[in-house]
């Protein structure tokens, strides 16, 4: 697996919602980014009331829960290949943590382990909000990125 | 006219009671004929939990975007703040009463970043925007358009309530409250629990701090206890005089503006200051004492 560096380019769901935030005034990226945090999908049920089968996202300001799922294990997909699905629990009251989970959802769901191992570490500040939200609450979105990384490659190791 | 005080009982027993509103009284103002010359004003820790809703006619002041320099770590001069205040429709005479997330954590904070400019009138709401949520109250998202008003250029006061570092180490030996919580004054802990480690090099407290976590002072709706109460907790149990030079501290200086009010305007504390620089500053200097270990 080579590295992701700096300068590899986004997926492109994830890469569109770039642009999209990119191309927004200040103000208007903050509206978009509330979008998003009203947008992200519940748990589904089996993970309803079970924080501890999620992983807490500790570099967040607030209790935010995630997971990867790697799809298709048993069958004859061969590992990169195989689809992942992500799910985030983040409460009402972090709006900002809620939003940037949500884009990690719409850009990286249902994407490959291949895709999602070759996005760039850096993504989270390719999309124009350290102006927005100030760079200190965007290590939230990088720790998640990390932590997602981390599941989907143990999960295929 | 001047927005009349709140005559809570509650209110009346504490130094100032003028500094303090309660969800009663701050609904009732809102949806009076004439609320006068009232501006509220959220400023939260969630930069975004504003736009999810809003007591009606709020207007956002961001601890992080608005009230420190986007360049130095400090805060804005005054230009700026005359510009952000003006943007929002206040004006020196106004009336305003700050809330916010996190037992108004970040509503101290910006009350006392607007001390530091000499607001005349600035207030808090009592028990903050959760207690205003669980109260079921009405929230809106839709977003005021103030009318520009002149805000004027005033010089920001640091001396009376914020110290620098050179300023706490002159103070060594005089009464210094740590309000983190107890594993950050230990030094076990780097951060407060379930945050994101800030980067301090060096974990403990301030030689001589005494330990008194800023939530002590709050009730379980994240109101403020009565001041019985708090005499209770920093009189009695820490023997601290109101006629005491104290300066109290934190991590960045948020919740040691919760303690700050609380001794400056519940208490009547005259010579309190917030030292912002707090242990993200202390924990990374070079050669200052520190100490670590339980209380």
């Amino acid at each position: 697996m080579t590295p992701a560096e700096a300068g590899t380019p986004l997926p492109e769901a994830l890469g569109t919602i770039a642009e999209d935030f990119t191309s927004l005034s200040v103000r208007d990226r903050l509206t978009l980014l509330l979008e998003f945090s009203d947008e992200l999908p519940e748990l589904p049920e089996r993970y309803q009331g079970h924080p501890e089968l999620l992983e807490q996202v500790h570099e967040c300001q607030s209790p935010v829960f995630l997971t990867a799922e790697v799809e298709g294990a048993d069958d004859a997909v061969a590992p990169p290949d195989r689809r992942v699905r992500l799910y985030f629990q983040a409460p009402a009251e972090a709006p900002t943590t809620r939003g940037f989970a949500s884009i990690l959802h719409a850009g990286l769901d249902g994407l490959t382990v291949h895709e999602v191992l070759a996005v760039p570490d850096d993504a989270p500040f390719r999309f124009g909000l350290g102006e927005a939200v100030s760079p200190l609450r965007l290590r939230g979105m990088a720790a998640m990125l990390a932590r997602i990384k981390r599941q989907v490659r143990e999960a295929v190791t | 006219m001047p927005v009349p005080f709140d005559d809570n009982p509650k209110f009346a027993e504490y130094a100032h009671p003028e500094r303090l509103v309660s969800t009663d009284w701050l609904a009732a103002r809102l949806s009076s004929d004439d609320p006068g010359d009232l501006v509220v004003v959220e400023s939260d820790e969630d930069v975004l939990l504003y736009d999810t809703g809003h007591i009606p006619g709020a207007v956002k002041v961001d601890w992080h975007t608005d009230l420190n320099d986007r360049v130095v770590r400090d805060y804005v001069g005054p230009e700026q703040f005359a510009r952000i205040l003006g943007e929002r429709g206040i004006t020196r005479d106004t009336t305003v009463v700050i809330y916010g997330d996190k037992s108004n954590w970040w509503a101290a904070y910006a009350l006392w970043v607007f001390t530091l400019f000499g607001h005349p009138d600035v207030r808090l709401l009592d028990g903050g925007r959760a207690l205003w949520v669980a109260e079921g109250r009405e929230l809106t998202r839709e977003v005021p358009a103030p009318v520009l008003v002149e805000y004027p250029v005033v010089e920001r006061h640091d001396a009376s309530i914020r110290a620098l570092k050179d300023d706490v180490l002159a103070h060594l030996g005089r009464p210094l409250v740590d309000v983190r919580s107890p594993g950050e004054y230990s030094g076990e802990l780097l951060h407060m629990p379930d945050y994101p480690q800030e980067g301090a090099l060096r974990g403990g407290h301030i030689p001589g701090a005494r330990s008194v976590p800023w939530a002590r002072a709050a009730a379980e709706d994240g109101t403020f206890k009565n001041r019985a109460e708090l005499e209770a907790i920093y009189l009695t149990e820490q023997g601290l005089a109101p006629s005491d030079d104290v300066v109290a501290y934190c991590r960045i200086g948020e919740r040691s503006s919760h303690t700050w009010f609380v001794l400056t305007h519940l208490l009547g504390f005259e010579h309190v200051r917030n030292y912002d620089g707090s242990w993200t500053e202390w924990g990374n200097s070079v050669g200052v004492p520190i100490e670590v270990g339980s209380p």
